[in-house]
């Protein structure tokens, strides 16, 4: 029988450690599940959950914004986006700005919306704006293989993508935030497996748990890093093994390097990380926006006040911006960390923002 | 934006699964799961099953969020 909520708490107490115990969730539904369920509450002062960078559209780069909002701008084109990307803040504007203006911009629910509709619509140029880490990258992928079945000449893909384990290193290489243990995300995960997570309990000593996304799967997942850290027995744990696998998805992993290559990539917050990006490999080059759709240079120009960086590193929580609830809210966002539903502004904003930090 | 969905397979023709999840049915294309047969149940992210659920893991998931339910019920 599994164990309760109420004993995971109490066998937190028992061995929780007396010192400060920084754990970082690297997962926006993490970030969420955190600050909707109270969870923050729940674990003795000593414990404290930072945010890391976990959602995909806040830690995607100004100068990738820009660069979309350009190419949108200048190209008569149909552009399918998910939700979140549509209100972030570029330097001058966002994608629902140009869409009041008449850009046609629609949100689709799966790549394959974009697909379908270059498909149907062979005289329509169609770019699709690519975004998410290891969960999404081997959708696009599935879609680019098949406009390249189909032939067409009028579907594009702009690529954020990204991988989420260099990011770990480096934040664990910055060393200004102390990381006492991980909380892995479940399904990224799902698709990487636990293998590239190794290098974090070997190199660095520190817990990794994958965890699910129930309260009690986040209960139990820091209690599993409470007890590897009194233990000293640092090791990568799946905690979510209903849904994630050693080895993960070899076939959604085949099909991701079938068609990208890693490539450096420009991180909000973390600056560029070698090896972090997902790039169209040479023979997809005809889908990339990139290349087909030439802007002029972009000078990406930030919000003197907005701590989105500091606070996707777990230097700063949300509520210590000073911009935070007064002029960034959800309705006039000045960081994507508001703007996304995933980001962690907007849960503190949700669900937190008279608490105790 | 990870939010994904479990959903029971209900037919599969090539590609494309039927799926039902909370009595809604539709349509995920299931590349990504070469294995997948009718009656599995998978994780569905942005229209595509991403990953089999092991059933037994998910049935031993089940028995603690009773056993966590019957505890919250109000005495």
């Amino acid at each position: 029988m599994q164990k309760s909520l109420n004993k995971y708490i109490s066998d937190i107490k028992k061995i929780n450690p007396d010192r400060p115990i920084n754990i970082m969730e690297v997962c926006g539904t993490h970030t969420m599940a955190i600050s909707r369920n109270g969870l923050r509450q729940l674990f003795p002062e000593n414990i404290n959950l930072i945010s890391g960078p976990g959602c995909p559209v806040c830690v995607t780069s100004l100068k990738d914004i820009d660069w979309i909002l350009e190419i949108v701008k200048n190209y008569d084109m149909q552009i399918f986006t998910f939700g979140d990307m549509l209100r972030v803040p570029g330097s001058k504007n966002s994608l629902q700005d140009l869409k009041s203006s008449g850009k046609k911009i629609n949100v689709c629910y799966s790549p394959m919306d974009a697909l379908n509709f270059a498909i149907s619509n062979p005289k329509k140029l169609t770019l699709f704006i690519a975004i998410g880490f290891e969960t999404t990258a081997p959708l696009t992928a599935v879609i680019l293989k098949r406009a390249k079945e189909n032939n067409l000449n009028n579907f594009f893909v702009f690529s954020t993508h990204k991988v989420v384990p260099p990011a770990l290193e480096i934040l664990l290489e910055d060393r200004k935030v102390k990381i006492d243990g991980f909380l892995c995300p479940g399904h990224v995960s799902a698709i990487i497996g636990s293998t590239p997570y190794n290098f974090i309990p070997e190199k660095y000593e520190i817990p990794c748990v994958i965890s699910g996304f129930e309260p009690m799967d986040m209960v139990s997942s820091v209690h599993s890093i409470l007890k590897q850290i009194t233990d000293k027995k640092p090791e990568v744990e799946i905690q979510y093994k209903r849904v994630v696998k050693k080895n993960g998805n070899p076939e959604a992993i085949k099909q991701i390097y079938s068609v990208f290559e890693p490539s450096n990539a420009d991180w909000r917050g973390l600056g560029k990380i070698p090896g972090s990006g997902l790039c169209l490999k040479e023979s997809y080059q005809k889908f990339d926006s990139k290349t087909k759709f030439p802007v002029k240079s972009i000078k990406p120009k930030e919000h003197p006040g907005c701590d989105c960086g500091k606070i996707l590193k777990g230097i700063k929580k949300p509520n210590q911006c000073k911009l935070f609830a007064k002029a960034c809210t959800p309705e006039y966002p000045i960081g994507p960390c508001m703007v996304s539903s995933e980001g962690s502004c907007a849960a503190y904003y949700k669900y937190e923002r008279h608490g105790k930090d | 934006m990870c939010l994904a969905i479990p959903a029971k397979i209900i037919e599969i023709t090539k590609n494309t699964a039927k799926v039902e999840s909370l009595g809604v049915s539709k349509d995920v294309d299931i590349s990504l799961l070469p294995e997948a047969k009718v009656g599995d149940f998978v994780i569905v992210h942005a229209g595509f099953a991403i990953q089999v659920i092991d059933e037994e893991e998910a049935l031993k998931t089940h028995e603690y969020w009773k056993e966590y339910l019957d505890a919250e019920k109000p005495k």
